[in-house]
């Protein structure tokens, strides 16, 4: 009975199965409809755009429509319009350029509203939707040469860029399924399930040169192969979404953004591999991530692309979400797999590698959500085609979560060899214009690949970004978090930083990982307090060798890259907080001395006002003092002094 | 081994390096659990015989009472067939789970590396002082507020990032976090 209502809810012509003339009719039909549409409007919901208030947004562009007399289409697969009216207002995944959000894209005119507020709905609807008007005030602003761009094109943040993996990204409606395959979604998987074999898929993929995009970069096609040849009744897919580095958001904005791409790379994967049971294990910090896969794939079961006998081919695929419970070393695939299983996650020995002996001790292939979104484009365009991307060794794009002190933050993608220059100045806009420092500041260093990855100074920054080249300089690719840093980032509290997350989030299986990662942490923490020691900068060398050469999985052997690359760079600063006791950044606050210049003081007492100690005292109208003794360096006289009389040494 | 005082010493040492500290288990709340069990029947019965289910079981029974109480614990290891200091173990393990009922609004600062850059400890050290929290405690004593510091919520676009009670706020100054906390006392207090 079940069978025959599911039946009678897709509506297919004579099968119990989905075919790829279901497929094309649902594309054709739903293009026709698009077709009539006046105008479409997508308002960016990602997560970042929803706490700016993209929603409230949303309601008031489709309240607008109504007074305005239009047609406001919720779903384009349910209505029919022909008539002049008809607005299709629809919610995006992230669009990438997160600072200015919330962002409202005009369609088929590609106008680029930023900053966009509820108030401002009725003159978008007015001006720019009935009137075929732009609107100036909303129009991005570059801020190097004050030129507003009108269209996506005009927006050096996107025009730089190559999105193919984001593609639909930001443009499609995430909760439909319906959307998705009109863009061309789930003709790749049709193909691999009913024209390629196993084999051929597996060597495509090899041909493409795809690497894994979570950090390690081992090729894709290989770990197909290896898990295809393994022998065993049972095997799964996992696709890992557990994006625990700091700094990155690559992984939540697909999910969020995309997420039936991340499903055809998983059925390609099960058809490739054999498997016919998959889990995506998503971080439980994205909760909007969570929910958008469920739905997805929920509706990818009723529509039949996942199920007992998928696009007809025999192949029966199922996919489970599998929420995680809070923990970095979870990203490490034996880990994770222990995770599924209900354990705590911590990391194994390979050998076995998860292609032999995975989840519940069967054969397992876990891919990463990007290297899973980028396969259905590789089935779709060849291998050559994604082979003719890239370097030598890195083929295709990478996307990255651009964010520190840069002035375009947000994700982005780029074709591997692209120099950390063009990223930084080109794409990111160079350094973020604050209201509060006077003048420019000048970049310090970029930090790649999180708390595995190390700090690439200002001075490399011609360095092109592919696996290879990356690792030269002592940080890592990493799965693609970059954090510019200006001349205010105290360097050692950063290295310090970054050890107080690993120490935190190790496993405690590897005494080294667990104790030695402890023992830095307090070295560190000594300097930047202004107690650094003789010995200490050979200290942690010595610490650094020994936790990579004795730590069993990649969070303890790359813990000290942090450490390594900040000392390859950056000694002085080492020196400087240990010998002279001073922070070269203004940064570590022990190390800082605030002082009144009594030529500039005068004497207007709000310094003395702000002060939570009571430590600055004077006579009004006369230069006031700062008592040392009481001072707790908190900042609060230097950012209220109109004066600059405040100096900091 | 011949001094046993010393012996307990070293045992304690090593347990904190093994940082069981990250979810303390205060005894007294244990043990005082005055909850309606009945409440996780339809999820232990969903889960019992499945494979890797201690996980998704925790989290619902969470979302039940807003933290693990020790007495459904018990029942789950019960149901399940699983021993409960191995449940216990992955209780512990996961910064997700809590052993302690937590506060009524849930503060979440971001200490990611975006965030960490745009000065997110500057937030934390507000928030600690302005509720009279810390890292050990971090509900406080009305109940109204549990601060979390977050390593990453993944809106690094936005740095520095709190969110409150699911609401992410972007890109907050000393100001707007001190604002978003009066509110949310002055609305306590009101109702």
């Amino acid at each position: 009975m079940k069978s025959l209502e599911k039946k009678s809810n897709r509506n297919f012509l004579n099968m119990d199965y989905i075919t790829k003339k279901d497929i094309e009719d649902i594309r054709d039909n739903y293009l026709k409809k698009a077709s009539l549409i006046h105008k479409h409007i997508v308002i960016c919901a990602g997560t970042g755009c929803i706490s700016n208030g993209s929603l409230l947004v949303y309601k008031a562009i489709s309240e607008s429509l109504i007074q305005a007399g239009l047609n406001n289409v919720i779903k384009l697969s349910l209505d029919v319009h022909d008539d002049n009216k008809s607005v299709y207002v629809s919610r995006s995944g992230c669009q990438g350029f997160c600072a200015q959000g919330p962002l409202l894209t005009i369609y088929p005119d590609n106008v680029m509203y930023v900053g966009v507020k509820p108030q401002d709905a009725a003159e978008i609807i007015q001006k720019t939707v009935v009137n075929d008007e732009v609107i100036d005030r909303l129009l991005y602003v570059n801020p190097a040469n004050k030129q507003k761009g009108k269209s996506i094109s005009d927006i050096p943040f996107y025009s730089m860029q190559n999105r193919l993996v984001l593609g639909e990204c930001g443009i499609v409606d995430p909760e439909s399924i319906e959307e998705y395959i009109s863009h061309g979604g789930y003709v790749a998987a049709e193909k691999a399930l009913n024209v390629l074999s196993d084999k051929e898929i597996c060597d495509m993929i090899m041909q493409s040169g795809l690497r894994g995009r979570g950090g390690g970069g081992f090729l894709t096609g290989k770990k197909w192969d290896i898990t295809r040849l393994t022998e065993g009744d049972k095997k799964y897919v996992i696709c890992n979404g557990d994006e625990g580095d700091p700094g990155a958001f690559m992984d939540r904005s697909l999910m969020e953004g995309n997420p039936h791409r991340i499903i055809e790379g998983m059925i390609i994967a099960a058809k490739a591999v054999n498997a016919n049971e998959a889990y995506i294990y998503v971080r439980a910090e994205y909760p909007l991530a969570v929910a958008r896969m469920q739905k997805a794939v929920e509706d990818a079961l009723k529509l039949g692309v996942l199920g007992t006998n998928v696009f007809g081919s025999g192949h029966e695929i199922n996919i489970h979400v599998m929420e995680g419970a809070g923990a970095f070393v979870c990203g490490e695939e034996t880990a994770l797999i222990g995770s599924i299983e209900g354990k705590r996650g911590m990391p194994n020995r390979k050998p076995p590698y998860p292609a032999q002996k995975g989840l519940f001790g069967k054969s397992t292939v876990i891919n990463n959500v990007e290297t899973l979104a980028t396969i259905p484009l590789i089935i779709s365009n060849g291998a050559e085609w994604h082979n003719s991307i890239g370097t030598e060794k890195s083929k295709g794009t990478k996307i990255f979560a651009l964010t520190g002190h840069v002035a375009n933050t947000g994700l982005i993608e780029v074709p591997f060899g692209t120099t950390l220059n063009k990223i930084i100045y080109s794409i990111g806009g160079g350094v973020e214009h604050n209201t509060q420092s006077a003048g420019h500041k000048k970049f310090k260093a970029v930090q790649v690949g999180g708390p595995s990855g190390g700090c690439i100074p200002e001075y490399l920054f011609d360095t092109i970004v592919d696996y290879d080249s990356v690792t030269a300089t002592g940080a890592i690719m990493g799965s693609g978090g970059l954090v510019v840093m200006d001349e205010n980032t105290c360097m050692v509290d950063m290295a310090r930083f970054f050890l107080d997350f690993t120490q935190k989030e190790s496993c405690g299986k590897c005494t080294f990982c667990r104790v030695g990662t402890k023992r830095m942490l307090e070295i560190l923490t000594r300097i930047t307090q202004g107690e650094g020691r003789d010995g200490d900068i050979e200290l942690l060398e010595e610490l650094c060798e020994q936790i990579r050469t004795s730590s069993l999985c990649g969070l303890g052997q790359t813990a000290p890259n942090p450490v390594l690359t900040t000392l390859k760079y950056f000694r002085h600063e080492y020196e400087a907080h240990i010998y002279n006791k001073k922070c070269p950044a203004h940064n570590c606050k022990k190390l800082l001395t605030y002082t009144i210049e009594t030529e500039k003081c005068t004497g207007c007492t709000v310094c003395a006002k702000n002060c939570p100690t009571t430590a600055i005292s004077g006579e009004r109208k006369l230069p006031h003092l700062i008592d040392q003794s009481l001072c707790i360096k908190c900042g609060a006289c230097f950012s209220k002094c109109k004066f600059e009389a405040i100096t900091l040494s | 081994m011949s001094n046993p005082l010393r012996y307990s010493v070293i045992l304690q040492a090593n347990i904190e390096i093994m940082r069981i500290e990250r979810v303390p288990v205060v005894q007294e709340n244990a043990l005082s659990d005055d909850i309606d069990l009945a409440l996780i029947d339809p999820i232990l019965e969903h889960y019992a015989g499945l494979n890797g289910a201690v996980i998704p079981v925790l989290q619902k029974i969470q979302a039940v009472y807003g933290y693990l109480p020790k007495s459904a614990i018990h029942k789950a290891a019960d149901v399940l067939m699983i021993s409960a200091s191995s449940i216990f173990g992955v209780a512990t393990f996961y910064s997700q789970f809590s052993l302690k009922p937590k506060g009524k609004n849930i503060i979440k600062i971001c200490a990611g590396t975006a965030c960490h850059v745009k000065y997110s400890k500057t937030l934390i050290d507000l928030v600690h002082e302005k509720l009279k929290t810390g890292e050990s405690n971090n509900t406080t004593d009305d109940g109204l507020f549990t601060v979390e510091i977050v390593s990453c919520l993944g809106a690094c676009g936005l740095a520095p990032v709190m969110v409150v009670n699911e609401h992410v706020n972007g890109m907050v100054t000393s100001k707007m976090c001190s604002e978003i906390i009066d509110e949310i006392i002055r609305k306590e207090k009101q109702s």
